[in-house]
């Protein structure tokens, strides 16, 4: 793995490089490699350019922040002021937000360029991006399996070499699962570290944006960058975490690691393998293995879902066709326009989790459904709460299976939902996950394991991340194409 | 058959704060439309909303100047309907732990109207239909509403135009808003059913909405209670509707019926944390609410011994009320001053609106100056009346219009020489009043205040020409 901000930074803090110079290598990578992979869905190399001549200035100026100059892209559901950001809905056609999310106002602040937005699975439902409406991306990998998703454009441009790093973000694993598949490192903060202002919203109490990079010292700089409380999101968190990327040390003398049988249960031979490879690992190195037990991960499926679905029922209510986006060609009257623009506008997988959603939150269902899944949650987060009284950290695998073939997951809806089980149960708690290579199976394809910890606990996991990186070197090998300075 | 109204109101009032519930729009009426938005009020993708914290504390104002308790723990749910007024698809209001509850008013009569709660949540936009096409304006839309819910206690349209009466003037007395109902800063929606006198079970009912005036309220009942006792009477089925009465040609009508009731779907706004309403601050605000108009009412009747019409005509606009309560404060007598502000300033206050706002160019320090001038006879009743009228249309002070050598006492002395001139100058009226003819006196009194330029105690003319003319 490389350190490649850190690379990058030095190189423009040198001047061996100008911001304009690198800037233009990734758009002629993303111009070569864009039809292959699939990764970007609109691009913004105008204003790119104007961001990169801005940096150059700042770098001249000295004092720069470690990512200044450096080009990245952003999900496709992150708002940046002026640029298409669509969800890769139909619905949102041709949507460009007057306003900044506020990562992307703090990054643009230390000097980032933007190339675009990364296609991800429609309204970020979804676990090979398949639902997006413009096509699918392709893993670098191997272009015949998905990168997962829903963040999967993000994971493809970081695996292929198209941006230094992306934003995605994470409801039920959406950072940390195509991160996985793609062979790269995903971070998904504590709910409420990263501002979720300029997020279009899927599932608001499970959102949370995160880094997708090359290695846990990238995430940790990118997380650096865009954590903090904020005035416009008044569940973002004020929580004094210091500047983490300095205190990563990679010792785990005496760290104890949890392994909860459960999260090992109806997972491929081969994954299971290599996680069990990286526990052993570590025990060899000073740490300590735990075993716990996490009964309560059967539930957090149908807790995901009922909670994901009741939240995304609402908030996207608001695409009717009338103030932005797509509307309906032909109508009779406003009701018929609404209808109309919402059937022709919403995809397929979209429509059912809207309608699963307003089901368990209809009059009738609530307590049987919404309710019964909001007391469930308070359990998970209670289980968890114990678990992480006597463990530093947990490692689990981050999926059942390895990236599977486009068109696998289409057969079966259930099937895919199924193989979010390893990711959505710290998204109901509310804790922070990493996922990080461990190996790859026998055709070459990627391998992930998730190290997470208590809430706010980011620099534990990402020490104990930088500690497996740090001593497992190449995990995936080299990816030959895009920009390779 | 005989049937007996049960009846409950529902009111929007629009809280006076100057930005809007979940963003720093302002909260200005008018303005062109879709000029006092932002992404949040107009639920662009990925904004978020900021709760207010201003409205909280105007509710809880609200309610505990209507004898509400207070719920600590609260929090905001989403009503989720499609119009396209209303850009998130969802109204952020509240559910099952609304900031007020279990609170009342008390009418006239002494029955209590029993209030279920108070609620926040953010008002819609506006649609506007022109030439044939819908327009929207989202300049209202995040504007703060409390919804105050009664108990079905009202009997009778009379009760439920007392009712509305008394919680506007409450409200703004606290001063969370100016509820200025055609303005639509505060709307009534009734719910009115009838059952056989007697009987326990509630009837259908319907619900009349945005009512825009006091006595709409009274008109509208009746029209609904009309038509429902037809129907009954003639042995068919309320279906339960939205009423809209028209005013201008006194007629109600159904808007839509609802065969099943709405499914809003409410469930706690994730985006929004819950809140927690501190004891000690629900104890600050209620020691900070200022006399309520029950209090102030039975305060001007019993210690200041105002007659009722004039208590009444004057505690039912607050900003009059401050204005005695300061003038009197200052050392002018109840009595004048009431007189004054209802013989004098009111003659210049045309409408309702007009005393409402009471704009008016003068001072409580000023009127008070004026007032202890006649209190202390040093000018009498009309010179004042005089001097008010300049001042409020002028805008300066006493000292402008009554000079010193008119407010120079004149001693009993003098004015029996002016009388007594006064008399003989004017044998023609002395005969007249002799006759019997009392109107013949103006020309004797006339006479007396041209000479003493209006500064004669009239009591005391009265009595010495009493004693002259015999």
């Amino acid at each position: 793995m490389k350190e490649l901000l850190t690379t990058l930074s030095t190189k423009l803090k040198n001047r061996e490089i100008s911001s304009v110079e690198l800037t233009n290598e990734y758009i002629k990578a993303i111009e070569a490699e864009n039809e292959k992979i699939n990764a970007y869905v609109h691009t913004t190399f105008d204003y790119a350019i104007e961001c990169a001549k801005r940096a150059d200035d700042m770098l001249k100026a000295g004092d720069a922040s470690p990512l200044c100059g450096i080009p990245m892209a952003l999900k496709d559901n992150i708002c940046s002021d002026g640029h298409l950001t669509t969800c890769c809905s139909k619905i949102l056609d041709g949507f460009r937000p007057y306003y900044d999310s506020t990562v992307w106002t703090k990054l643009k602040r230390e000097g980032a360029v933007l190339l675009g937005k990364n296609n991800m699975d429609e309204f970020a439902m979804g676990s090979t991006s398949e639902s997006s409406c413009y096509g699918a991306p392709k893993n670098p990998r191997n272009t015949a399996h998905v990168t997962g998703g829903s963040s999967g454009g993000g994971a493809a441009a970081v695996a292929a070499n198209m941006a230094a790093y992306t934003l995605g973000s994470d409801t039920g694993g959406s950072i940390r699962q195509p991160a996985s598949y793609c062979g790269v490192v995903g971070l998904k903060p504590t709910y409420g570290a990263v501002s979720r202002y300029g997020l279009i919203a899927y599932g608001s109490s499970l959102d949370q944006i995160g880094p997708i990079t090359n290695s846990v010292r990238d995430a940790s700089l990118v997380f650096d960058a865009i954590k903090g409380v904020d005035i416009n999101d008044q569940t973002s968190v004020d929580h004094e975490y210091g500047n983490i990327t300095s205190q990563l040390t990679g010792d785990i003398k005496g760290l104890k690691i949890g392994v909860a049988e459960e999260y090992f249960e109806g997972i491929d031979k081969e994954t299971k393998e290599s996680v069990e490879r990286a526990l052993a690992f570590y025990e060899a190195n000073g740490a300590e293995l735990v075993s716990v037990k996490l009964p309560i991960l059967k539930d957090s499926l149908p807790v995901y879902y009922i909670i994901a679905c009741a939240e995304a029922s609402s908030n996207l209510g608001r695409y009717d066709g009338i103030r932005y986006g797509y509307r309906a060609g032909d109508y009779t009257d406003i009701d018929d326009m609404i209808y109309k623009t919402r059937s022709e506008g919403f995809g397929k997988e979209v429509q059912h989790r809207i309608i699963l959603g307003t089901y368990v939150l209809s009059s009738g269902y609530y307590d049987a459904y919404y309710k019964k899944a909001c007391l469930l949650r308070n359990d998970i987060i209670r289980k968890f709460d114990e678990v992480f009284d006597v463990c530093d950290v947990l490692i689990a695998p981050n999926a059942p299976t390895t990236a599977p073939t486009l068109g696998y997951s289409s057969k079966s809806a259930v099937e895919m939902y199924m193989s979010d089980i390893c990711t959505v149960p710290v998204n109901i708690a509310g804790l922070p996950g990493i996922s990080i290579p461990c190996g790859k199976d026998k055709d070459g394809m990627p391998i992930g394991m998730q190290i997470l910890g208590r809430k706010f606990a980011e620099k534990t996991i990402l020490n104990t991340a930088y500690f497996y990186e740090l001593n497992n070197k190449n995990v995936i090998g080299e990816y030959e194409g895009g920009v390779n300075l | 058959m005989n049937y007996e109204l049960v009846c409950g109101i529902e009111t929007h009032i629009e809280l006076a704060t100057k930005t809007k519930i979940f963003c720093g729009c302002t909260t200005e009426f008018g303005g062109a439309p879709n000029t006092h938005c932002c992404p949040v009020c107009t639920g662009q993708p990925g904004s978020l909303p900021i709760l207010n914290r201003k409205v909280v504390e105007y509710a809880v104002r609200a309610g505990l100047a209507v004898n509400c308790t207070i719920n600590n723990n609260s929090h905001m749910d989403r009503k989720n309907y499609v119009y396209p007024d209303l850009p998130k698809a969802y109204q952020i209001s509240q559910f099952d732990e609304p900031v007020c509850e279990n609170g009342y008013i008390e009418l006239d009569s002494g029955k209590r109207i029993g209030i279920t709660r108070i609620h926040i949540e953010e008002d819609a936009g506006k649609l506007v239909h022109e030439n044939g096409t819908t327009y929207i304006d989202y300049n209202r839309g995040g504007v703060p509403l409390i919804e105050i819910v009664s108990e079905p206690d009202i009997s009778s349209p009379e009760e439920a135009r007392e009712y509305a009466e008394k919680l506007q003037l409450i409200m703004r007395y606290v001063g969370i808003s100016d509820c200025k109902m055609q303005e639509g800063s505060m709307r009534c929606d009734v719910n009115l059913s009838l059952r056989p006198v007697g009987t326990k079970e509630f009837g259908t009912r319907t619900e009349t909405k945005n009512i825009n005036s006091l006595s709409n309220i009274v008109k509208a009942m009746n029209r609904e209670i009309e038509r429902q006792e037809d129907i009954l009477e003639s042995g068919g089925k309320i279906v339960q509707a939205t009423m809209r009465y028209d005013a201008n040609t006194d007629e109600i009508y159904p808007m839509r019926t609802k065969e099943n009731s709405d499914d809003y779907r409410y469930f706690p706004d994730p985006d929004i944390l819950r809140f927690y309403i501190e004891p000690e601050f629900v104890e600050k605000t209620k020691s900070s609410l200022p006399e309520l108009p029950s209090a102030k009412l039975r305060r001007y009747i019993d210690e200041f011994k105002l007659p009722e019409t004039t208590a009444r005509d004057i505690y039912k606009y607050r900003r009059v009320s401050e204005f005695l309560d300061k003038a009197v404060a200052m050392g002018a007598s109840v009595k004048n001053t009431a007189n004054m502000i209802i013989g004098g300033i009111y003659k210049t206050l045309e409408t309702e609106e007009d005393k409402e706002n009471f704009a008016i160019k003068t001072s409580a320090e000023q009127l008070s100056e004026l007032i202890r001038l006649i209190d202390e006879k040093k000018i009498n009743k009309n010179k004042g009346q005089e001097a008010l009228a300049k001042m409020l249309d002028t805008g300066k002070a006493v000292s402008e219009f009554i000079k010193a050598e008119d407010t120079q006492g004149m001693s009993d002395d003098e004015l029996r020489a002016i009388c007594e001139a006064a008399v003989s100058a004017n044998p023609d009226a002395v005969s007249n009043i002799r006759a019997g003819k009392g109107k013949a006196i103006n020309v004797i009194f006339g006479y007396i205040m041209r000479e003493t330029r209006g500064k004669a105690d009239m009591g005391k003319v009265n009595k010495i020409i009493n004693e002259l003319i015999g």
